[in-house]
């Protein structure tokens, strides 16, 4: 529908691609985690546990799938302080975009730190995850990390 | 719960569409039961609807133009699948319709006939919401229906295609 706007006809247009995506037996095994509030990773021929999994070995290349659960707690490795969230972000207040390394995993994973102001923010800092209140298999169901 | 197997990964984008001047003259000229469109002072093509220049002489097309509501189906598309943003129940026809006075085929949803009886040089017109509905969109014509004419020869829209 358009509509006149200070002598100017301007209207709103969304272009939205409704896409499912099949996640295999790795990744599948990861999110279905989640809906039980674990997160777990997968272990890789040199032994490390990789969060979130990976179905292949980044080193060889041959097919894993052994999964390995981790955390709940982690160790932020780094971040950047958002201070305008815009309507999209995860939160609408101010947060840090963070790599987090989970208690046992040997990677970081990206996700959220709701820690009120940056001052609170610092690299090592210990984080956990806050759930949400009824997980349906997806990445936000883990809502943020907040500091332990 | 049961295992996870997909997850939803949807790609959205909210843009707010602003009509440019030329865009605008035709979208208002669509409130008014009107088709509006602009001449190229150096080939004398009429684009419908129009941009604000010529695309193959790239200059500014200032020369404003009213063109008929009828013309000729160039080309056409039955479609069989449900689309959200033509409300009608597949299968229907899209066209592109040349109409009469203008030099560029413009996007047609084809009605008042069978859905595969509609074909190249065939004669249409614009069937325009009633006055009361008229707003600047290309809403504002319904559909084309077919007229009683004979077929257009092949010759009046071989450069169209």
């Amino acid at each position: 529908m358009a509509a006149a706007i200070a002598g100017r006809l301007t209207a709103a247009h969304v272009l939205e691609y409704p896409y499912r995506r099949s996640v295999g037996p790795v990744l599948g095994a990861f999110f279905t985690g989640l809906t039980e509030r674990r997160v777990t990773g997968v272990k890789a021929r040199d032994g490390r546990i990789l969060v979130p999994p990976v179905e292949y070995d980044p080193d060889t290349g041959e097919a894993i799938s052994e999964m390995v659960e981790v955390g709940p707690g982690g160790v932020v490795t780094t971040w950047a302080w958002v201070e305008k969230p815009r309507r999209k972000h995860p939160l609408d207040r101010p947060f840090a975009w963070a790599l987090i390394r989970l208690d046992g995993a040997g990677s970081a994973m990206l996700h959220v730190v709701d820690a009120g102001s940056a001052a609170a923010m610092e690299t090592g800092m210990r984080v956990r995850p806050r759930w949400k209140d009824e997980p349906e298999g997806n990445i936000r169901d883990i809502v943020c990390f907040e500091p332990e | 719960m049961s295992a996870v197997t997909s997850i939803l990964t949807p790609i959205r984008l909210d843009y707010t569409y602003t009509a440019g001047r030329a865009t605008q003259r035709f979208l208002l000229g669509m409130a008014e039961g009107r088709i509006l469109g602009q001449r190229c002072p150096q080939c004398t093509k009429v684009y419908v609807p129009p941009r604000g220049a010529c695309p193959q002489c790239g200059v500014p097309t200032t020369d404003e133009v009213e063109v008929s509501g009828k013309g000729t189906v160039t080309t056409f598309c039955i479609v069989r699948i449900p689309s959200d943003v033509l409300s009608v129940p597949p299968p229907f026809t899209c066209a592109h319709v040349l109409l009469d006075g203008a030099d560029l085929p413009f996007f047609a949803l084809i009605q008042e006939c069978e859905f595969d009886a509609v074909r190249m040089g065939m004669r249409v017109e614009a069937v325009w919401a009633p006055p009361a509905e008229l707003a600047p969109t290309f809403e504002s014509i319904r559909y084309f229906r077919p007229l009683d004419e004979p077929d257009a020869a092949y010759e009046t829209y071989k450069e169209h295609l």
